[in-house]
């Protein structure tokens, strides 16, 4: 099951390896997306640290990690293409896999139906 | 209207918000000291004919016509007129920032060819649009390997600049860098030495290529243990030299940095001179300073605009790359003039003549009872010599017979007093350089 961050980061957990990227709200209000920096595989990054930088035409945007874990996995699509990040923000451009993930750090995250509704309030 | 907009009630509001009661207690518990200026004492009123008079009298008092033999980093080359008379068209003198793309096409196609120069030149991939000189450049290359490797130890050459040296340690002294130097060998960089400090900490190893002392080294087996190791490596170098030796992008460096004043800029008692950058792709996104890029306008017409603006603070803000927001334009403009109005071959031809005039100089001072090489190394177009006593005398005494010698090294390597750093360029004649040895010798021993 997806889950949703404030920040619009969005995490979808299998055993212990998460999956993360950003939302479609925040890669609209981001614009044209121009880079996106990918974390270092074997970095450990604790909830809310900064995963990485997503770059667009008009800003700079940090990426915090939802999760405590080790980046396993980056997405080297989004290296040649970050523009993927526009068209397909929540499926084919997820920026990284996590491991050694605890699934209880997702219980304070709102679910789709929460989240989407959240940005409606924005 | 007042140039300090603060209204005494906003003084007041900010003496009592640091404690002072006013601010002759500010001066005395910030520990100003006297004696402050008074205005009583101004002299009289002059016409414009005896200031301009007084002034000139000033600047009598330098010399001006000395034959040069400095470099040490700042170098007398020969400037073709035509290089200030296309910089100091207004269109490109009082141009200013060019943040509207729209308005500014010629000056940023002028920073896009500047960028294109230097990276044929230095071998390199990406330059930026310039930094304010050398020496911060270097700093601001260092702080660049720390962000790419996310590490905070740099391995510095002690045969880089001394005075690039002090620099980096001044711009450093209050960020958690932690700065290892390895002092250098007689006139060599001491290659071993600096891999042997490199440990799993480091971010960069930086050296300068030709070395301070004007020594020549292949540092391409280095920039591969280096990478090895996980770091980058940072390469200071002499631009004009390029033109006849290896590239330091050729030799592997990531970054490479260099002082552009010896590409048409006037040495200017100090400035103000051209910082100059290139890297390669994989540090482009942490190099700072601007960047101009070449793109298309809505017509499909080639159009220029500074890019990647997302790495400054105007809209990175802490996170940027560096806070600087600016370049050094007519600096790097002159550059590229220069470059233009030499050419290839020009330049190839300065080069050469740089290195033989300094063989044949080398060769006639070596001539001289008392004067001593140091190093055997390859050099391009500056070398060591050591004298039968303190090198800063001869200095003075040589001044005071119309040459600017040479770098006396006593003046920041303390065991080396009686060392000179010699530079000729194509400027210096046959003549010149006979009459300097001619001078050296009466001196030494008469």
């Amino acid at each position: 099951m997806k889950k949703f961050t404030k920040e619009h980061e969005w995490i979808v957990l299998n055993g212990t390896e998460a999956i993360i990227g950003i939302t479609d709200h925040a890669a609209h209000e981001l614009g044209d997306i121009t880079f996106v920096e990918l974390p270092a595989i074997g970095a450990q990054i604790n909830a809310g640290e900064v995963l990485t930088v997503v770059e667009s035409v008009k800003a700079a945007s940090d990426v915090f990690s939802p999760v405590s874990g080790i980046v396993c996995d980056a997405n080297k699509e989004l290296d040649a293409n970050p523009q993927l990040v526009n068209d397909s923000p929540e499926e084919d451009a997820w920026i990284c896999k996590m491991k050694d993930v605890d699934a209880s750090e997702l219980d304070g995250l709102m679910d789709e139906k929460e989240y989407r509704a959240f940005v409606a309030t924005l | 209207m007042p140039y300090i907009a603060n209204t005494d009630q906003d003084v007041k509001e900010m003496l009592q918000a640091i404690g002072c009661k006013d601010l002759d207690d500010l001066w005395t518990k910030a520990e100003v000291k006297g004696p402050y200026p008074q205005f009583k004492y101004m002299p009289q009123a002059m016409s414009e004919f005896e200031v301009v008079k007084h002034i000139k009298e000033l600047a009598k008092r330098n010399k001006t016509e000395l034959v040069n033999f400095v470099g040490a980093g700042f170098y007398d080359h020969f400037i073709p007129s035509a290089v200030s008379e296309v910089t100091s068209r207004s269109e490109f003198y009082t141009a200013y920032t060019p943040y509207q793309p729209e308005a500014s096409q010629g000056t940023l196609q002028a920073i896009y060819e500047y960028q294109t120069a230097i990276c044929t030149l230095s071998g390199m991939n990406v330059s930026n649009a310039s930094m304010y000189d050398g020496g911060t450049a270097l700093f601001e290359a260092m702080m660049l390997g720390c962000r790419v490797t996310r590490r905070r130890r740099a391995v510095i050459s002690g045969a880089i600049s001394p005075i690039y040296r002090e620099m980096i340690h001044c711009y450093s002294s209050n960020l958690s860098v932690e700065l290892v130097e390895v002092p250098s060998t007689g006139v060599e960089s001491s290659l071993s030495s600096l891999l042997d400090s490199i440990n799993d900490k480091t971010a960069c190893v930086i050296v300068q290529y030709p070395n301070f002392f004007g020594s020549i080294e292949d540092w391409t087996e280095f920039t591969a243990e280096v990478h090895k190791r996980g770091a980058i490596a940072i390469c200071s170098t002499y631009l004009t030299s390029l033109a006849m030796i290896k590239t330091p992008g050729e030799m592997g460096f990531d970054v490479v940095t260099a002082e552009g004043q010896c590409l048409g800029i006037q040495l200017s008692f100090g400035g103000p001179y051209l910082g100059v950058m290139a890297c390669n792709d994989k540090c482009m996104r942490k190099m700072p300073g601007r960047i101009c890029g070449q793109t298309v306008d809505k017509d499909g017409k080639i159009g220029y605009v500074l890019t990647m603006q997302a790495r400054e603070q105007h809209i990175r803000r802490e996170d940027a790359m560096s806070n600087i927001c600016s370049n050094e334009n007519l600096c790097a403009l002159t550059a590229l003039v220069y470059l233009t109005v030499i050419g290839k071959e020009g330049l190839r031809q300065v080069a050469r003549l740089c290195s033989s005039k300094a063989v044949y100089l080398r060769n006639l001072l070596l001539g001289i009872k008392g004067i001593e090489p140091v190093g055997d190394s390859p050099f391009f177009n500056e070398f060591v010599i050591k004298l039968p006593c303190d090198a800063s005398e001869i200095v003075q005494k040589l001044i005071d017979r119309g040459f600017a010698i040479g770098f006396p090294l006593g003046r920041y390597y303390p065991t080396r007093k009686d060392q000179l750093l010699i530079c000729v360029t194509e400027k210096r004649t046959k003549e010149e350089m006979k009459a300097l040895a001619n001078t050296m010798e009466a001196v030494l021993w008469n």
